[in-house]
């Protein structure tokens, strides 16, 4: 019987917030992973690295849209840094309904094998009120590693913060 | 915020440890390279701004009348 979805590790942040959430020594028994969120932060964006590479390795492209329209970017529209990383969008920020988190997953097909790695991202913000949005992802990263670690970080200044009881999960996917 | 949480995949471990130094420098690179982003895109908005009202002043009209002229 197929193997799916075995949970790996989950954080959830205590008192006091978190700079950032690391899953790291990845086992590479599994053909997928799959990590879902449920975060508040204090910035809309999340950055996300495999194997702690901070290199110019990453691109990514996104779909947004809310209670009053749609568009679409991509890493090449902010430059540097942001081809450093993958960008996990529209995450609930202090500006969003008190108390409400956001919902994301991000789905990395074949992580270990030795060619570059695609994932996708999608996520949605919790708010009460048109302005409250929904993003969907495509991203890749070159590394030819297979992924032993995934790095999460508010995209902010000095103080990146998870709030607390935000939660992240890791599965692993086996298809047999 | 100056914590880290590390999770351990192989030993469920769970680890809260203090930010580096280097990952401080990198917060605060970050903080430094978006402030500067933030005044380039405010000077370049007052460039355009002092540009289009160059212009409207030597052509000798208003920016109503401009709109209606491209209407």
């Amino acid at each position: 019987m197929p193997n799916t979805f075995v949970k790996i590790a989950s954080i959830t942040v205590g008192a006091g917030g978190a700079a950032s959430i690391d899953f790291t020594n990845i086992p590479s028994t599994y053909t997928d992973l799959c990590l879902k969120l449920s975060t508040r932060t204090n910035n809309t964006g999340l950055r996300v690295r495999f194997n702690s590479d901070s290199g110019a390795n990453y691109s990514w492209r996104r779909l947004l849209a809310n209670g009053a329209g749609s568009f679409s970017d991509s890493n090449t529209t902010f430059g540097s840094p942001y081809n450093t990383f993958l960008y996990f969008s529209m995450q609930d920020t202090t500006s969003d309904t008190a108390n409400t988190f956001s919902n994301g997953e991000m789905y990395v097909p074949n992580y270990t094998v030795s060619t570059q790695k695609s994932a996708s991202l999608d996520s949605v913000a919790e708010n009460n009120a048109t302005t409250a949005y929904m993003a969907m992802q495509s991203g890749l990263w070159t590394g030819t590693a297979a992924i032993t670690s995934i790095a999460l970080t508010p995209d902010t200044g000095t103080s990146p913060s998870f709030a607390q009881y935000s939660t992240a999960t890791l599965y692993g996917i086996k298809n047999s | 915020m100056t914590t880290a949480i590390e999770v351990n995949c192989e030993t469920g471990e769970v680890i809260e440890r203090p930010l580096t130094a280097d990952e401080i420098a990198a917060n605060e690179a970050v903080a430094a390279q978006a402030e500067a982003d933030r005044l380039a895109a405010q000077a370049e908005a007052e460039t355009k701004a002092q540009a289009k009202a160059d212009l409207l002043a030597k052509l000798g009209i208003t920016a109503e009348e401009a709109k209606l002229l491209l209407a």
